[in-house]
């Protein structure tokens, strides 16, 4: 019982920031018209890119010096990072561009 | 940036961090506003630049900005690597997202899907050999869910590419089950032992059966489902990403990742609601699958009908609903059914569209597609509001659409979509079905519609006979 306490109390602010960001997901979403479901699925999918920064983190202190199996990997993970979210938000605008016209 | 300072109580910290801080605060809240701005049709456009801008300002900031514990910055040489990489990736990212066609779109989010996935993976299976790294359990669960992600989508996008094809499988639904208690097993086994970073052999075999349930997972569900299914992996690519910031303590990617995470969560079941089916049902239900279920009522025949007959019999209506599905966007048939509109429109005929929320490869697929050409809002009707004027519409035009219109959704209790919300088009006084042949439609099923006895069909590509048909009519 214990150990449980202790995991939330340590990671206390973590936790509320997970349990509100779900409710405010929930909530931002709820009430969208399904003519923006694709676009609003690829945008939420660019948006879950972000891992990229972790890529940036870990290639960051990586030894660059020499060639790794960890640099060659890390390397990987930015560039596929990348390719969502660049992917990810350049599709996402194609889509909407085209309900832009007509208003 | 180096500056050191202290807060309120004192504590010392460097300016820096500070900064990189704020700029994360500054990210998370334009990732909310953005995809907010996203759901309403007139600021979505604003909404998508938002949110890539405060990914650009994550990424700049912790380039320049991020200590290691240590207090250490990338070095320039480090950084100078990083953005050749994200220069590549960023111009691969284009030039892929602007090449493909319209109707690949469905796929193409499948596609950056999956390679968010394997960032998420990489970085999973790297920080587990990070001494320094404390938070085991969530590295993990980042490297399974991302694998899981990875092989899924990438299954889903060769579904629905048409490079893969459904598969009959009743059988694998349990060796899945088994290797998902395999999976939990494994890394259970890892957590526990006194020195899990010596098990690194067993990680990189956690990261193979993680893969390969992605692609099990997926495999069974029949193409129709895909747009439930890449949602769903959607969410878990996001739900990876905040995994990977739980190590880094990164408050963008664990906001933005769980964020992410219950959005795609809630479409998801926003979709399957669409279906009127659960979420559980899609996935162990093998939907495209098991093809029979009650045959129903095909007692009538196939009726086609001339070019000239169609044309008068729609000239000469008073309100005229087109159903458009799949076989449209694989005609690339939008412009020439707008032609088509015009044409009637100026006969005095009202032309509307009833859209079937799954119809096409994703929801609102046929939405993105009429607007590419031009056809106006107001004319695309959503299908509970259609199914109120059925009964008084005088032709009902389905353009490459078949499971949406089943009548047997409605009428027989046995058949495999049998509950799922339809458009009512049998109600209409007339049909006209434009089809490619008497293929089934995507989940497989036969469909009483075309065998109505006031249901015609004409066969052909959608964009040849819509074009015919328009001719048709301007020289009445």
């Amino acid at each position: 019982m214990n150990e449980i306490f202790i995991f939330f109390y340590t990671y206390r602010d973590i936790i509320f920031i997970i349990a509100l960001s779900v409710f405010l997901g929930i909530e931002v979403i709820s009430n969208v018209p399904s003519v923006l479901h694709t676009p609003l699925m690829s945008g939420a999918n660019a948006i879950s890119g972000v891992i990229v920064i972790g890529g940036i983190i870990l290639v960051g202190h990586t030894d660059i010096t020499k060639l790794s199996l960890e640099l060659v990997l890390g390397i990987l993970a930015v560039f596929f990072g990348t390719l969502n979210v660049v992917g990810g938000f350049a599709v996402t605008d194609r889509m909407l561009e085209m309900f832009k016209k007509k208003k | 940036m180096d500056q050191t300072l202290q807060t309120l109580n004192g504590v010392s910290f460097i300016l820096g961090d500070a900064v990189l801080e704020f700029s994360y605060l500054l990210s998370a809240i334009f990732f909310v506003v953005g995809l907010k701005l996203l759901s309403h049709p007139r600021t979505a456009r604003k909404g998508n630049f938002y949110a890539a801008g405060a990914m650009v300002l994550a990424m700049i900031t912790t380039l320049f900005l991020y200590r290691n514990p240590q207090g250490e910055t990338i070095g320039w040489m480090s950084a100078l690597v990083i953005i050749i990489t994200i220069l590549l990736g960023s111009v691969v990212g284009m030039v892929i997202s602007r090449r493909v066609k319209m109707t690949a779109m469905p796929e193409l989010v499948s596609f950056f899907n999956a390679t968010g996935g394997a960032a998420s993976a990489l970085v999973g299976l790297l920080e587990f050999g990070n001494p320094e790294n404390e938070s085991l359990l969530v590295t993990l669960l980042g490297l399974i869910i991302g694998s899981i992600a990875f092989s899924g989508s990438l299954i889903a996008y060769g579904k629905l590419a048409g490079k893969i094809g459904n598969i009959n499988a009743q059988l694998m639904k349990w060796v899945n089950m088994l290797v998902l208690a395999a999976l939990v097993g494994a890394t259970v086994y890892v957590l526990v032992q006194p020195a899990p970073q010596e098990y690194a052999w067993l990680v990189y075999l956690l990261f193979a059966a993680s893969v390969i349930y992605g692609i099990m997972f997926v495999l069974p569900i029949g193409g129709a489902d895909m747009p439930v299914v890449i949602s769903l992996l959607n969410s878990l690519t996001g739900i990876a990403a905040a995994m990977a910031g739980f190590i880094y303590n990164n408050l963008a990617m664990i906001l933005g990742g769980i964020f992410v995470g219950a959005a795609g969560s809630i479409l998801t079941v926003l979709m399957t609601k669409a279906m009127n089916r659960s979420l559980l049902n899609v996935i162990i239900g093998g939907f495209g699958a098991k093809a029979g279920g009650a045959a129903g009522d095909e007692s009538g025949s196939i009726k086609e009908m001339t070019m000239s007959d169609a044309a008068v019999l729609l000239a000469y209506s008073k309100s005229v609903v087109v159903v458009p599905g799949y076989g449209l966007a694989v005609a690339q048939a939008q412009h020439t059914i707008h032609e088509l509109e015009k044409v009637l429109q100026e006969k005095g005929v009202q032309v509307r569209y009833g859209i079937h929320p799954v119809a096409g490869r994703m929801p609102g697929h046929m939405n993105v597609l009429l607007a590419e050409a031009d056809v106006s809002y107001e004319k695309l009707v959503e299908m509970d509001e259609i199914n109120k004027d059925m009964a008084t519409t005088d032709v009902v035009i389905v353009v490459g659409a078949n499971d949406v219109v089943n009548p047997a959704a409605n009428e027989t209790p046995g058949s495999p979509i049998y509950g799922m919300p339809v458009i009512n088009a049998a109600q209409a006084k007339n049909v006209i079905v434009m089809k490619r042949g008497m293929g089934k439609g995507y989940a497989g099923i036969e469909n009483p519609l075309f065998y109505k006895d006031n249901t015609r069909m004409l066969f052909g590509n959608a964009k040849d006979t819509l074009a015919k048909l328009t001719g048709e009519i301007n020289s009445l």
